[in-house]
């Protein structure tokens, strides 16, 4: 809790019996937990379980049908530079109109009204945020000749440029190849250390994060939980969140992956 | 009004027809109405909207028939069905695959209501020309004021939302986690549009509007990837279409509508090659006969190597 107290003393989430409904469905209900600040936590469940619509919540873009949300302190999308977003499909439309730095540089200056050009400050900025992720050397190419382990790193500079106190990646791994996948993770692990975001990932595929995680916000039967990663990592509770069985096994190195029992 | 236009082929006295007030009118209102398109046009094309601007280019049609029938100028119910027309499409939301098929519906209706108007009247075929083909050179010096107006409007508009229409329209879901108004912007963004559509629409017609909004835009975005620079490019382009085009519908008595097009169509053709072949010489790796061994696949995903 240590980390916690650093910012302010405020959970990054906390949900106060919480539920989500959208297009007059009920996605999920009695959310009551609070997710410490500083962390790195996965959201997991299945297909459908009502993932996008927490972050969606979170960011502020839908309200919560009942009980109260706050992110860190303050009402969901009250502080709109204090989150970071990754979205799934990163500029899949507009990559080949626009260079990678002048994306980033909309981080921080895309919700400013009225026409300026960038201060010197604000490009620095942006130089130094790409020079933290390794894409100093692509900033100046189309987003659409980027390789999308590439795109990720530009995705990742465009969510940290504003400072944010909290990261949102939904699924930043998938449709990458390992090699991107690995170099990803290594980034986050290595964000995560030097600039101590709390870091909230949406992934299917768990397994090339799990040396990261240390919590995750489970959708498990229309109810989302927060625990400890060494409470979410049972073959029971994933069998039963998934609906399919899955073990978790262990290698003689110490390390765990998660593998679907048949 | 083309009548003293109508001899054949190279005309000796192009540019005292040049010199003439109609011609002035339409050397202005041209210009005027290419910057309000290349104003636009590179939002249209990031946006990937361009279907909205033809079909808002046919809603129009009607309000131009149906104000001939009223005794009203044809271009002021041109624009105000084309705003109409924009409020209901940028409402219908954001979702494309919808989108596409709700517009092109009201596209055809429109298109056969103004059709219908046009039938009702007994002398408003030539406003249903003007229409679909234009008629720069008909441009009268009220018109000239109003276009001068609307540009003004756009350009002050456009200046004003500048960087959250940018970041709406480059990344949509990002910008709307960071708070920007996406679903407000796309309204706004459509009713902009329309109001360039009217006034391009005077120049080349519903029919030929594309080449002259959106064809320059393309060119622009070839060219650069810094969206400042592609909406002055793109600008430039229309510009120069429309200098040339009726310069030339001078010296060679050809419908200045045509020229301008094949302007347009010509320079984002050269562009479009030169930049292929360079793109190909350059990067294929290794490539024994470049060109030859990647095709017409988009080089910038089958070049760069994975990771």
């Amino acid at each position: 809790m240590s980390r916690s107290e650093a910012t302010d003393g405020a959970a990054a989430l906390s949900f106060a019996n919480v539920s989500a409904v959208r297009g007059g469905r009920l996605i999920w209900s009695e959310a009551s937990f609070e997710v410490p600040a500083g962390g790195i936590v996965a959201v997991i469940g299945a297909n459908g379980a009502g993932k996008t619509t927490l972050l969606h919540m979170i960011l502020g873009l839908l309200p919560a049908a009942s009980g109260e949300l706050r992110v860190f302190g303050r009402r969901p999308g009250e502080d709109n530079d204090g989150i970071g977003f990754v979205p799934q499909h990163y500029a899949a439309s507009a990559g080949e109109a626009i260079r990678a730095v002048d994306m980033v540089m909309l981080g921080l200056t895309g919700r400013r009204w009225a026409f300026g050009r960038a201060t010197p400050t604000q490009r620095r900025h942006v130089a130094e945020t790409l020079a933290a992720v390794d894409a100093g050397e692509f900033a100046n190419r189309r987003l659409a000749s980027l390789s999308g382990g590439q795109r990720q790193r530009i995705a990742i500079a465009e969510a940290l440029v504003s400072k944010p106190r909290m990261v949102i990646l939904d699924e930043p791994l998938a449709a990458l190849d390992l090699r991107s996948q690995r170099e990803v993770v290594t980034l986050l692990a290595r964000l995560h250390r030097e600039l101590a975001v709390t870091i909230l990932v949406v992934a299917h595929d768990m397994n090339p994060l799990l040396p990261l995680l240390d919590s995750a916000i489970y959708l498990l039967d229309g109810h989302p939980h927060y625990a400890t990663m060494t409470d979410v990592v049972d073959d029971a509770l994933l069998t039963h969140l998934y609906g399919t069985p899955i073990q978790v096994a262990h290698t003689p190195q110490g390390e765990m992956y998660m593998r679907s029992a048949l | 009004m083309t009548t003293h236009l109508m001899e054949l082929n190279y005309q000796q006295n192009w540019l005292a027809i040049l010199e003439a007030p109609f011609m002035r009118n339409a050397l202005i209102g041209g210009t005027v109405v290419a910057l309000a398109a290349g104003l636009v046009g590179y939002f249209i094309v990031v946006r990937r909207t361009a279907f909205a601007a033809h079909a808002l280019s046919h809603i129009g049609l009607p309000g131009a028939t149906g104000a001939v029938l009223l005794n009203l100028p044809p271009i002021l119910g041109f624009g105000v069905f084309s705003v109409g027309g924009a409020l209901v499409i940028g409402a219908l939301g954001t979702r494309v695959a919808d989108r596409d098929v709700s517009t092109g519906t009201i596209l055809a209706f429109a298109t056969g209501l103004g059709l219908f108007f046009n039938s009702l009247a007994t002398k408003s075929s030539s406003t249903m020309t003007n229409v679909l083909f234009g008629n720069l050179l008909a441009i009268s010096s009220d018109q000239l004021l109003t276009f001068a107006a609307l540009l003004l409007a756009l350009a002050l508009s456009v200046g004003a939302i500048y960087r959250p229409m940018l970041y709406t329209s480059v990344n949509a879901p990002v910008a709307e986690a960071k708070g920007v108004p996406v679903r407000v912007l796309s309204i706004v963004f459509m009713v902009l549009l329309a109001l360039a559509v009217t006034m391009a629409v005077q120049a080349v017609g519903s029919l030929l509007l594309f080449a002259l909004m959106i064809t320059p835009a393309a060119t622009a975005i070839l060219l650069t990837a810094r969206p400042a620079v592609a909406m002055a490019i793109s600008a430039a382009i229309s510009v120069f279409s429309v200098w040339f085009g009726l310069a030339a519908s001078a010296m060679f008595n050809v419908p200045p509508s045509f020229l301008i097009v094949t302007v347009a169509c010509v320079v984002w053709l050269a562009v479009w090659l030169v930049g292929r072949r360079g793109r190909h010489t350059v990067t294929v790796p290794g490539g024994a006969t470049d060109g030859v061994v990647a095709p017409a696949a988009p080089t910038a995903t089958t070049l760069t190597p994975a990771g």
